[in-house]
């Protein structure tokens, strides 16, 4: 059960044997910048000093980023048909899900860090709530491993990059919207209480509110970790399906 | 104790759109034992790649065993895996990857580390021929390097099973010639390259399957032929015994300097002990046009006279004799004839 070092190890390697950590990486970093500074009024806050407007921004930035990073995972395995190579190591198929999915989301936190100049700013100017941004950065970084768990599952499903990646943006969007008030609003047109209460309790949004606001509690760490695992689980599941 | 035991092997793949199922491997069982090269011969689609992706682990069959060292490959997959070395058809590899860090990851994968795994990895890009490209990316490289790169990956931890999808595929006949040295070095044992020839089977060495549609390769390097056509086993034999199915077994092909007409050849049908006798005319020979004639003897029973006779024939005639050759067999033949009578 130790295969899965070597997979993590060759995979976090590979993302910079190629432009896709620069291209990523800076992608990101201007991103949230671009959100935090133009868009989230970062200024204009009077009187605070704290990184709300750049979390908020958090979801919707990885919505297109970490699919992206997520599409590769399986499908490109595939194509290159490096996946028999893979599968047929002395490592069992969990690891390889394991391994694969540990080296990018360990990589998502490495640009998830690199925007620590911003909390230096912040610390700066100000006396920000240094615990607060710390659990912001926590239910960031869950969140991006949520939408990598599912990119998962979808990129082990498919030989193609591009069917991966849109699949698995529109899943995570209906994940993150389904606790709000338009969702919720439709679905108590037809379905059940039961239902609608269990599709808006699945929702990102608001738990990663709550997380980002300082408010850690053990159910949303569970549903994010329990997600992840759940996906993850399911990926395995699913490469094994495909050899039959 | 057989390092490969398949039995009643089964794969059927699902028809897409109301089709039926396809049976890509049907029902097919048999060993290989220490000290064999196994060529897996079949023409394209008739199973040979399917059945090695169930010996690997790769896929799942539908029904039926496979065992590798004695380790279930269904139930005990890692052992099964652990015990074997495969390339892939294609050599896959990953193209970012240089040779040096793909070894890496393969050895580490393997659980070899520290001193063990540079000696590894030294030994078998030495066999491979590897060191002028070990730090350029894959992907830069030439067919003929990848397919080293293969080989490395799945010699590397000296395995006593060793599992090759057309390992000489696409390869110019230089580097045919080396991936053909290479198997038979590795067929001889697991000790080291240089040591000596001591006897060929024994239970120290390696059971090597190859799958091929170059016969001349089976020929070469292989102790033993299967020859797979529909998902169904049609022979299991040495190289030679196949030979010995062609019609041109034994055969005795001469070839004339002068036409000669149909007379030659009814001449030549009417000896004793002949069965047939193919006309072949040669435009591109030296003086105008000469024709060579393959006489066929009945039965494959090698009637050692009979080039002589034909010699002697056309002495008396006074028919210019240009060459004369006995026929080994021609595999090609053998390989139709095995195939594609399954219509």
């Amino acid at each position: 059960m130790q295969g899965w070092i070597s997979v993590f190890r060759r995979e976090f390697a590979g993302y910079f044997a190629t432009p896709v950590a620069l291209v990523f990486i800076v992608i990101f970093l201007i991103l949230a910048g671009v959100f935090t500074f133009e868009l989230g009024g970062f200024y204009g806050r009077y009187q605070q000093a704290d990184l709300r407007p750049f979390f908020d921004f958090h979801p919707w930035l990885y919505l297109f980023l970490i699919p992206a990073l997520a599409m590769r995972l399986w499908a490109e395995e595939r194509r290159q048909g490096t996946i028999e190579l893979l599968l047929t190591l002395p490592i069992a198929p969990f690891g390889a899900v394991l391994g694969k999915f540990l080296a990018a989301w360990a990589f998502a936190g490495l640009a998830l860090a690199l925007t620590f100049p911003i909390w230096w700013t912040v610390g700066f100017l100000g006396e920000p709530d240094h615990g607060a941004i710390l659990t912001g950065y926590l239910g960031s970084f869950l969140m991006a491993g949520s939408f990598l768990a599912i990119g998962s599952v979808l990129s082990a499903c498919t030989k193609s990059q591009v069917v991966a990646f849109i699949i698995t943006i529109v899943v995570c969007l209906v994940l993150l919207l389904a606790g709000l008030p338009p969702v919720v609003n439709f679905l108590k047109g037809w379905a059940s209480p039961p239902i609608v209460e269990a599709i808006s309790g699945m929702s990102f949004l608001t738990r990663f509110e709550n997380i980002s606001r300082g408010v850690v509690e053990l159910r949303d760490l569970f549903y994010f970790l329990s997600l992840i695992a759940a996906c993850l689980a399911m990926t395995s599941w699913v490469i094994e399906a495909k050899k039959s | 104790m057989a390092l490969i035991a398949i039995d009643k092997l089964v794969k059927r793949f699902e028809g897409s759109s109301g089709r039926g199922p396809i049976v890509a491997v049907d029902n097919v069982s048999f060993s290989v034992h220490p000290g064999e090269v196994v060529g897996f011969l079949g023409p394209n689609g008739a199973g040979k790649s399917t059945t090695m992706k169930m010996v690997t682990g790769f896929l799942t069959p539908t029904s039926g065993t496979a065992k590798v060292a004695g380790f279930d490959v269904q139930d005990q997959t890692i052992d099964a895996q652990r015990a074997m070395g495969y390339l892939p058809e294609g050599a896959p590899a990953y193209p970012d990857m240089t040779p040096d860090g793909f070894l890496k990851f393969v050895a580490s994968a393997r659980g070899i580390s520290g001193p063990a795994r540079d000696a590894a990895i030294k030994k078998a890009v030495e066999r491979t021929q590897l060191e002028g490209v070990l730090h350029q990316p894959i992907e830069t490289l030439s067919k003929g390097f990848k397919r080293r790169v293969g080989l490395a990956q799945a010699i590397m931890h000296e395995p006593r099973v060793l599992i090759m999808d057309e390992p000489t595929d696409g390869l110019d006949p230089n580097q045919k010639h080396e991936v053909r040295n290479l198997i038979k070095t590795l067929a001889r044992g697991s000790s080291s390259g240089g040591g000596g020839g001591e006897s060929a089977a024994n239970d120290q060495g390696r059971a090597i399957v190859l799958s091929t549609h170059i016969l001349e390769e089976v020929e070469a390097v292989c102790t033993r032929a299967i020859v797979i056509a529909k998902g169904k086993i049609v022979a299991d034999c040495t190289p030679a015994e196949l030979l010995a199915k062609s019609r041109h077994h034994h055969a005795v092909t001469i070839t004339l300097r002068a036409p000669a007409g149909s007379r030659v050849r009814d001449e030549l049908l009417s000896m004793p002990g002949v069965r047939a006798v193919e006309v072949a005319t040669d435009q591109t020979a030296r003086d105008g046009v000469a024709s060579s004639y393959t006489v066929t003897p009945k039965e494959n029973a090698g009637d050692a006279t009979l080039a002589a006779r034909v010699l002697g024939l056309c002495q008396s005639r006074g028919w210019g004799v240009d060459g004369l050759r006995t026929e080994q067999g021609r595999l090609d033949d053998v390989f139709r004839d095995l195939t594609a009578t399954k219509e």
